[in-house]
């Protein structure tokens, strides 16, 4: 969690938030004039605020102690034994709101205070963001405001709920298709008219520059920490990571550490839905094509002519039909690998855990399990590290009606 | 004719231009070339049409709802050449006003190609700033397109200075903090931008965002006033047809009518 002395990498962005140079063209800004200023004004203030012992200390003790971090990395040892490779879990999904994204927000919160705005907005698409940014102005006394579209407050009611306690008043968006990349529309629609009070706390390492590289920064303690600790704990770098991707705020935050360990393999999970083949998943990396989508050039799921496509994934959080652009640089350039992993790979996964561990995983995070599944027989032996990058207590609908759970006399058979 | 000897006219007559924006293929593909003629015929100086995308976020609901439904309807990139065609056979300048990512998808240069071949005065482009990718700035030297960007009250005056200076046929000034649609009242933030924009161009400037009539028209262009060269008006145009969904030709009444209290209102000042 402590600031590593090396803070930088290889594989960071140019001043203009370009990844491998504007002739690679991934990340930059395509953004409206109008919210230029702004994005110029959080650049130069995050900058500072990242040179300044005083913010990091500030950010290190409100993770320690109000977000539960360092999060533990844990030997997986039944399930070890079952695949034959040692998978350790980054445990994120003990952090304060369960998942990684507490990170994120505690910093970007951090920061909107520092530089004297009193309004956060913020989109979500399963409501995860938008609880931990609902958490984080609570924490700072911030008024916040989220979107989510119309279809995802359907189906997210509890997390609804859970924002309204915290006090953030949350709009449903109805425009387009109704789910977050038409939140995210709302949000910058917002923001443009509200820029001079509010800060717009950005949920994924996508979007126009600073934000992939900010929210990557606030992100990394996930590997900072993992890596000391796999070292610590083992005496070794693991031989390979795997992380989930949708806007890939996790991954990212797992990757940055390592990206300069050449022999650790980098593996991110993408979702494969209900399979390639069917056209319905949001495997933005293996199955998109390059392109412009909430300010910055990356993979897309779009058509012929650059609308941009639906996505499918049985996981609300990764259902998003583009990714931060610094991984679609990193699977051009080869560090990384990124491959799909169907819904019902990810469920089994899920399962699978549960049986083996006790721990109920995230269907997000399920999807980087079932990727480290795939690599043990070709990795027997060998040291895997999973980001287990939130709790999965929020997936329960999805998994009774998946499993047909809930029923107190039926047999809960074998998982594979 | 180009948008500057339409901008050198309207300012010899010593009154403002008035630029009409509506979505291409709305409500309907036919409908649509007809309501933009229609514009034309009432007066409309300029005409801007909208490439509609799936996800427009300069854009408030009005023209959300509209560029939805030419979505709906099957809208390709390739109908608003068509379009800008069916407008510049009329001799008013056509310019597009498009989101980025259907150009790139379409192939930038290939695009200006063929928006060059079609009649095309040149591209409005709401969410790609000069300094945010060279490739559009060098297809529109290539094929001589007007390149229309953005200023807006929030952009420092450093900045002011560098778009200008990438524009041309006339700069684009955002009269507020905020998405299209109509609003009751003149900004106060239109004034301001105005003169720091001028100072920084010789261009014209034109002002836009939430302009619904002849009276706000006028006041936009005041030369005691505001002073704008221009007047962007696409919101009202588009609720204009909205307000008369199924009946095209009580729609393009009152397109008429708007237009005609909008190209008074620009002569008043």
């Amino acid at each position: 969690m402590t600031t590593p002395p090396e803070r930088t990498t290889s594989y960071d962005a140019d001043a203009l938030g370009w990844f491998g140079g504007p002739e690679r063209g991934f990340g930059g800004r395509f953004m409206p004039e109008a919210l230029v200023a702004a994005l110029d004004e959080l650049t130069a203030a995050w900058q500072d605020a990242m040179a300044d012992p005083a913010f990091l200390a500030d950010f290190d003790a409100i993770l320690r102690d109000y977000a539960g971090m360092p999060s533990p990395l844990y030997f997986a040892e039944r399930l070890s034994d079952k695949v034959g490779a040692r998978i350790l879990l980054k445990r994120e999904d003990l952090n304060h709101t369960g998942a990684h994204k507490i990170r994120n927000v505690l910093g970007q919160a951090l920061l909107t205070r520092r530089m004297g705005k009193t309004r956060v907005i913020a989109e979500t698409g399963a409501g995860q963001h938008g609880v931990a940014s609902a958490t984080a102005a609570a924490y700072f006394g911030l008024d916040c405001t989220v979107y989510m579209g119309s279809v995802d407050t359907k189906r997210q009611a509890l997390n609804v709920a859970r924002m309204n306690l915290l006090g953030a008043k949350v709009v449903a968006v109805d425009s387009g298709s109704a789910t977050l990349k038409d939140a995210i529309n709302e949000a910058l629609r917002d923001w443009v008219a509200s820029v001079d009070h509010t800060a717009y706390l950005f949920g994924t390492a996508a979007g126009p520059h600073p934000f992939p590289s900010m929210v990557r920064e606030f992100c990394r303690g996930i590997g900072d920490e993992a890596r000391a600790q796999c070292l610590e704990q083992y005496g070794a770098l693991p031989d390979a990571i795997t992380a989930c991707v949708g806007g890939g705020s996790n991954a990212i935050g797992l990757f940055t550490a390592f990206l300069g360990d050449e022999d650790v393999a980098i593996y991110g999970f993408e979702p494969g839905g209900e399979g390639f083949e069917t056209g319905r998943h949001a495997a933005t990396i293996h199955a998109g094509d390059r392109g412009v989508l909430h300010g910055a050039r990356t993979y897309v799921l779009q058509d012929e002519d650059g609308q941009t496509q639906e996505s499918h994934s049985i996981s609300a959080g990764l259902d998003y039909p583009g990714v931060g652009p610094q991984h679609a640089y990193l699977a051009d350039v080869g560090r990384a690998t990124y491959e799909p992993v169907t819904d019902a790979e990810a469920m089994d996964a899920m399962a699978l855990l549960a049986r083996t561990e006790g721990i109920i995983p995230a269907i997000e995070s399920a999807h980087a399990l079932a990727g480290a599944l795939r690599l043990a027989p070709e990795r027997q032996g060998q040291t895997i590290l999973v980001n287990l990058s939130g709790r999965g207590d929020k997936d329960m609908e999805t998994a009774i009606s998946w499993f047909g759970l809930g029923d107190a006399d039926a047999e809960t058979g074998e998982v594979q | 004719m180009s948008v500057s000897t339409t901008f050198a006219t309207a300012r010899a007559e010593g009154r403002a231009a008035l630029v009409g924006y509506l979505p291409c293929g709305f409500p309907d593909a036919a409908g649509g070339d007809a309501a933009l003629l229609a514009m034309v015929e009432a007066g409309c100086d300029v005409i801007e049409i909208g490439l509609p995308y799936s996800d427009p976020v300069m854009d408030g609901p009005t023209v959300q709802a509209a560029a939805q439904q030419a979505l709906d309807n099957g809208f390709r990139t390739r109908d608003v050449l068509r379009t800008v065609e069916a407008v510049a056979a009329t001799g008013t300048p056509a310019l597009v006003m498009t989101y980025w990512n259907p150009v790139e998808r379409y192939g930038v240069e290939r695009f200006a190609a063929d928006l060059a071949n079609a009649g095309g005065a040149g591209l409005i482009t709401p969410d790609i700033t000069p300094d945010a990718d060279p490739a559009w700035e060098q297809a529109a030297d290539a094929h001589a397109l007007d390149k229309v960007y953005l200023v807006a009250p929030s952009s420092t005056d450093e900045r002011i200075a560098m778009t200008v200076a990438h524009c041309r046929g006339f700069v684009y000034a955002t009269a507020v903090m905020g998405v299209t649609g109509a609003r009751a009242t003149t900004s106060d933030l239109a004034g301001p931008l105005v003169a720091r924009t001028k100072r920084a161009t010789d261009l014209p400037v034109a002002v836009g965002l939430g302009i619904s009539n002849g009276d706000q028209a006028a006041e936009v262009a005041a030369k005691d006033g505001i002073g704008a060269d221009g007047v962007i008006v696409g919101s009202a145009f588009v609720r204009a047809l909205l307000d008369h969904p199924g009946d095209l030709r009580a729609g393009l009444r009152a397109l008429t009518a708007l237009t005609e209290d909008l190209a008074a209102g620009v002569r008043r000042a």
